[in-house]
């Protein structure tokens, strides 16, 4: 049944291909329909591969399909290869369904854009690299998903793009990214000149076989976390990601939430063999997860946006998921991953509801009282709150309650890096609160005269256009417009439904890895043929450090639920300064991260001007020089080229007259 | 090194060649140019005869009459795109074809 | 001489039937060869193909519609390469191998068929644009295409060609065809300006060439290659640096394929009939027209000449180096698209001559990969061209394809894949056509030729981007000017074009069966069998 394997990429393939050429004649719905059944079969290729490799022996469960060569030259092939092992499976597993929910999701939420059918060919162009990035067998074809996913997400990010200052935003976060792609280059190389093979399965063989010095692996592990820090949002390449924020919200679901995002830890899970000799880059990679993890969150406190609250989120998140790989704990980064990506492809969709409800508003600060209009959606966001936060049972719970003991347990450092884990799992259940609150519970707020006012320029919110929406298109002051009587309205049903399956999901997601017993941690029995095994301390120290995760949540919830009840309660006083609390910590970071990044950004505009720039130019400049120069050659006269074969003839004659030795 | 060749046919050759090519160079006339063509060509036939007689092969004799073929295609199609330029621009010379440059 | 002589006399039996046995006085038996029609049947088929088109069409001039004409040279075209895959196999057989016919005249290889294909291919292409050209532009009758099965014909003896006499034949039945074809547009002068200046060029350097053969055969004693190698290749032959007379052949006869090719110094021709002649005309000249010239210079040079490769090498090297450069330059300043395409053919030989250059078998296959890929890319690239050129075929300056994407987004989506593909951008085909006409240099060591290979390459990927911007822009002029229409793209250019941009792509995506293809078809200089 792993014979299959190669339907999985190709049939989003095929929807795109289907879709470029029939997408504008088939319209709205049909195009919508045709890639979620794509991305649906390619769920169902994926189970049944799943389901092929799961019942083979635990050493049999890696099925190479060679499907052609495609480079070759001497001393150097490459083929086209997939790979299937639990690891690409199980990211397929989710990328295909989440996927597909997604796609399903947005047929409601694009209803009525101009340019429906194109947003689906993204989509499945999106699928398509996505899965080629997972199961390629070696690292170039796996560099080719990682540029085709990046490529899509310009795209999609650039969907609604018509002013300036968003093409800005795609600008940086191209720079960002090719910053990351040189490190993921780089290694390929590196790793190409060590072993002579950047085929996964010989890399793992190289490992074994202790064919690269543990110096080589540092510099390999590092370059491709350079790598993972551009795709994956951390410090310091985080920026690009708010920004990415501009697309139309299934796809910060999809790409910037689930799945692409997600592809730098993928591939340091996928090196791992390679990281595990890799000394003192793992201290790096924990550090730097940690550390993201908990800015992120802080900034995410400050944040008024309903999207940059989760994008904060998902940067904070994704540095969990480093701090478990650089603890050695790959299974629980896996862990992590997954649930991930239920619970916040859940609450971007929720979110992506709400602001459909909202007529387009993503102003948090308008919001308020939703529960009552979107039950389904506050239902369903709930449960992605209560998940995120590390509320048990929720399956969130679970996964960053494994990462945090694996911390713990991590010999240099371990502590300190628990200890900024736990209090960022405080902060994030704050903010998460926060955000529950300012959106479904307390007054409708778009009613307030305050409210009504024209809004601060800092609600770029309202940039967000919509096609179809003529009224707030481009209009900072639409937030204003909303009529007092407005009566936000629940989803179609095509929205409604993945909300539900993802929060079923993000509720169960935690028995894939259960920490009681050896048995019950099914993720990381069925990862371990490609991860290492990992220990994390005993059981009573779990049950201490889970017990601690499960209080530093309630106090994140409830202290939240305290600040932001009072605050409509107690009004200005309290609200004021708390407020502005708030502010001060995003300028705090945004000058701590963001006014430096900014810097470097600006330097490195400055660069791009004046070096670069002036070096292009100059070329640019001395072709165009001398090609009109040589214009000039090109009279018109047919008896001057003649002149000029006659020349050249010349020329080859003294040439040759001169080889002439009597 | 041409010992089985008399030199003098070869300079003759190459004396009408370089005529046939520096006519075309300086002449502005379209059927002169022709011509000139047409003399380098026939340079090169000299030239093949004088190879053939000194190799005693016959191939290069041979050859002439297929260079002459050509040579008479190449008239054909030469002489109908003079015609069709001169009725679009009387009296119109290799100069006065140049619309296109640069 | 007479050394030479002296051993063409002992050189009898040795298999060749090219009579060598010196002319007696009185009694000449002149023996004649055995025809082995299955080799000829390719080129029969586009010869009698082309003839009979015309015969027909001139019995039943007004009963004819004019689509059959196309159906027809399509058909034709199709039949050679049908009659060409029997011979393939025949070829790689390792039993039976190459062989060539007619008392060596031709010799029947994979190089030669891989070649004939891609003209063919190359000719199917051209009479499906013209198909609806001839009839948007008014032009009547089945000239174009009767010249354009002749042309192919040319181009397809011109790569088996196995004499230098055969060769020129060859040259002349493929240039005096597409003189023609290049002055067809006889209402517009630019067309029958390009003509004009193609016909007085290409008589003037086949008058090289010619010479070139002449001093050649007078060096060797032959003008058959196989017997020009052997001559040599002998160890009793005279040390090339000696032969004045066979290294001025060698200049001349690389005036005429430079020529032929559009090799910088000897390209001025290109742009300027590129530029005027019909567009589906243009589009047969950058694809078959050059893969002839190529075939023939690959011929010629790498393998009968092959042995004093290092004399003629740095001659092409700098030939190649100045297409590179000299075409890349000068495609930048153009505003005219169809000429800006025109130059950058002029860079897409210089990177074909790199190929040459290196005179490797695998410089060899990477020229034949090249020249595939180059066929769809280019005669794609000029398809579009036609299509945009609107009536009168003048609409080709840069400000013509403002705005194409907004109006039709496929046609440009087409264009943009094709561009991509002629800069050499990566999952297209003319990325590994660059690829391995670059890594082949490396290989053979040739450094500084495989970075300035490159570096063309950049300098060429600003114009394509210059089109592409502009497809993509629209501004705020053509509000003043109004919208212009949108473009029709007839039933059979929309063929044509669909057709070359998948083999751009898939190529691009798979490109090992070419590579093998062109792998297997190394030429061979092998005597009669």
């Amino acid at each position: 049944m792993e014979e299959l394997v190669w339907l999985i990429p190709t049939l989003p393939l095929a929807g795109f291909l289907l879709l470029v050429a029939f997408g504008r004649r088939m319209g709205e719905p049909a195009a919508g329909w045709l890639a979620s059944a794509m991305m649906a079969g390619s769920f169902a290729a994926t189970v049944v591969v799943f389901a092929g490799l799961f019942n083979e022996p635990e050493s049999h469960r890696i099925f190479t399909q060679s499907l052609f060569t495609w480079i070759a030259v001497d001393g150097f092939e490459v083929s086209v290869g997939l790979l299937a092992d639990p690891l690409s499976i199980t990211m397929a597993l989710f990328v295909t369904g989440v996927g597909a929910l997604i796609h399903l999701y947005s047929i409601g939420y694009m209803h009525g854009d101009k340019d429906f059918s194109k947003f689906f060919i993204y989509m499945n162009l999106f699928a398509f690299s996505m899965l080629v990035l997972v199961l390629a067998d070696n690292l170039l074809l796996t560099f080719v998903g990682w540029e085709g996913v990046g490529t899509c997400s310009y795209l999609l990010i650039s969907f609604w793009f018509t002013d300036e200052q968003n093409a800005v935003a795609g600008k940086k976060a191209f720079v960002t990214n090719r910053l990351g792609d040189v490190g993921f280059m780089l290694g390929t190389f590196v790793l190409w000149t060590t072993i002579g093979s950047i085929n996964y399965l010989d890399i793992d063989a190289a490992v074994s076989a202790e064919l690269i010095a543990g110096v080589t692996a540092t510099a390999i592990a590092l370059l491709f976390f350079i790598a993972a820090t551009g795709k994956s949002a951390q410090i310091p390449l985080f920026v690009w990601l708010p920004d990415a924020m501009a697309g139309p919200t299934p796809v910060s679901a999809l790409i910037h939430a689930a799945t692409m995002v997600a592809a730098g830890v993928f591939l340091l899970v996928r090196m791992s063999p390679v990281l595990h000799e890799a000394a003192w880059a793992n201290d790096v990679i924990a550090w730097v997860g940690v550390i993201t993890a908990f800015v992120a969150a802080t900034i995410a406190v400050a944040q008024n946006d309903i999207k940059k609250v989760l994008a904060f989120s998902t940067i904070s998140q994704l540095g969990y998921m480093f701090l478990a790989i650089g603890t050695g704990a790959y299974a629980a980064a896996m862990f992590h991953m997954v649930t991930h990506a239920f619970f916040k492809a859940l609450l971007f969709l929720g979110a992506g509801s709400v602001i459909h409800g909202m007529d387009d508003r993503q102003d948090m600060r308008v919001m308020g009282g939703l529960s009552k209009f979107m039950p389904l959606t506050t239902i369903t966001f709930l449960v992605g709150w209560l998940a995120i936060a590390g509320v048990p049972p929720f399956s969130g719970f679970w996964s960053k309650d494994e990462i945090l003991a694996s911390a713990w347990a991590f010999d240099s450092g371990g502590a300190a890096l628990w200890v900024i884990g736990l209090v960022t799992a405080l902060i994030t259940a704050f903010y998460m609160s926060r955000q529950v609150i300012m959106v479904f519970y307390g007054r409708p707020h778009w009613r307030d005269e305050t409210a009504r006012t024209p809004a601060p320029a800092s609600l770029s919110a309202a940039a967000e256009n919509p096609g179809g929406d003529g009224e707030a298109e481009l209009d900072v002051d639409g937030l204003a417009r909303l009529p007092a009587d407005y009566q936000p309205h629940e989803s179609p049903w095509q929205m409604t439904v993945p909300l539900v399956f993802l929060s079923l999901l993000a509720v169960v997601g935690g028995v894939l890895n259960l920490p009681f017993l050896e048995e019950l941690a099914l993720l990381e029995n069925w990862l371990e043929p490609v991860t290492l095994p990992h220990e994390a301390g005993s059981g009573a120290e779990l049950w201490a450090l889970a017990s601690a995760a499960t209080a530093i949540a309630l106090i994140g919830i409830g202290s939240a639920t305290v600040i932001y009840q009072r605050r409509r309660v107690s009004r200005e006083l309290v609200e004021r300064r708390l407020f502005s609390k708030g502010w001060y910590v995003d300028i705090f970071y945004s000058w701590f991260t963001g006014h430096p990044g900014r810097r470097f950004f600006d330097a490195i505009r400055w660069f791009d001007e004046k070096v670069i720039d002036g070096a292009a130019n100059g070329v640019a400049g001395l072709v165009r020089r001398s090609g009109t120069a040589l214009r000039s050659l090109q009279t018109g006269y047919v008896r001057n080229y003649a002149l000029g074969v006659a020349f050249g003839t010349v020329l080859l004659l003294v040439y040759f007259i001169t080889r002439i030795q009597v | 090194m041409n010992g089985g060749v008399d030199a003098a046919y070869l300079v003759l050759g190459a004396v009408l060649f370089a005529i046939g090519a520096a006519g075309l160079l300086v002449r502005r006339n379209l059927l002169v140019m022709f011509m000139c063509v047409e003399l380098m060509l026939n340079a090169v036939n000299v030239t093949f005869v004088a190879f053939a007689s000194a190799l005693g092969d016959i191939g290069g004799q041979v050859a002439v009459f297929f260079v002459l073929v050509v040579a008479a295609s190449e008239v054909v199609v030469g002489l109908a795109l003079i015609v069709a330029i001169m009725r679009r621009k009387p009296g119109a010379t290799a100069d006065d074809i140049s619309l296109m440059k640069g | 001489m007479i050394g030479v002589l002296a051993r063409l006399a002992q050189d009898t039996g040795d298999g060749i039937l090219v009579p060598a046995e010196p002319i007696q006085a009185g009694v000449t038996q002149i023996a004649t060869p055995e025809i082995q029609w299955v080799a000829l049947l390719p080129h029969l088929i586009l010869v009698v193909g082309g003839i009979l088109l015309l015969t027909i069409a001139s019995l039943f001039r007004h009963r004819v519609p004019r689509w059959a004409y196309t159906i027809y040279t399509v058909a034709v075209a199709a039949g050679a390469i049908i009659a060409a895959l029997p011979l393939w196999v025949r070829v790689q057989d390792a039993e039976r191998g190459p062989f060539s016919a007619i008392a060596g005249a031709l010799g029947v290889d994979g190089f030669s068929i891989f070649i004939t294909v891609i003209i063919c291919a190359g000719v199917i292409l051209t009479a499906l644009l013209a198909d609806g050209y001839l009839k948007r532009e008014g032009i009547d009758g089945p000239e174009l295409f009767v010249l354009l099965l002749l042309a192919a014909s040319g181009g397809t003896i011109m790569a088996s060609a196995n004499d230098l006499i055969v060769l020129f034949l060859g040259l002349e039945i493929l240039s005096i065809s597409v003189y023609v074809m290049a002055a067809m547009h006889a209402r517009r002068f630019t067309s029958l300006e390009a003509g004009m200046k193609y016909f007085i060029l290409g008589a003037f350097s086949s008058a090289f060439f010619l010479y070139g053969i002449a001093l050649v055969y007078g060096a060797s004693g032959s003008t058959n290659m196989i017997r020009i190698n052997q001559y040599l290749a002998s160890p009793t032959g005279v040390v090339l640096s000696e032969n004045g007379l066979l290294l001025g052949g060698f200049a001349l006869l690389l005036v005429g394929f430079g020529f032929k090719v559009a090799a910088v110094p000897f390209h001025a021709w290109a742009p300027d009939v590129y530029q005027g002649a019909p567009t589906p005309v243009t589009a047969f000249m950058a694809s078959a027209v050059k893969a002839g010239g190529f075939a023939a210079m690959l011929r010629v040079f790498v393998l009968t000449f092959g042995t004093f490769s290092g004399d003629w090498q740095p001659v092409v090297f700098a030939l190649a180096v100045l297409s590179l450069l000299v075409g890349s330059v000068l495609a930048i300043v153009q505003t005219n698209v169809k000429r800006m395409l025109a130059y950058s053919s002029i860079a897409h030989a210089g990177f074909i001559l790199v190929g040459v250059e290196v005179a490797t078998e695998q410089g060899t296959a990477a020229a034949l990969f090249y020249l595939a890929a180059y066929t769809f890319m280019v005669v794609g690239s000029f398809a579009v061209i036609t299509v945009v050129g609107r009536k009168g075929d003048g609409h080709h300056e840069l400000s013509d394809y403002r705005g194409l994407a907004r109006r039709q987004p496929v046609l440009a989506f087409v264009f943009t894949i094709l561009l991509l593909a002629q800069a050499g951008v990566p999952f297209t085909a003319g990325f590994f056509a660059k690829f391995y006409v670059i890594s082949a240099a490396v290989d053979a060591e040739n450094y500084s030729l495989a970075i300035i290979a490159m570096v063309s390459a950049v300098i060429a990927a600003f114009l394509y981007l210059r089109i592409m911007i502009s497809m993509y822009m629209s501004t705020d002029s053509e509000a003043v000017t109004g919208e212009p229409d949108r473009v029709p793209v007839p039933l059979a250019a929309g063929i044509a074009l669909f057709v070359a941009c998948v083999v751009t792509v898939v190529i691009g995506f798979v490109p090992g069966p070419i590579t093998d293809l062109a792998n297997d078809a190394v030429p061979f200089l092998v005597q009669v069998g």
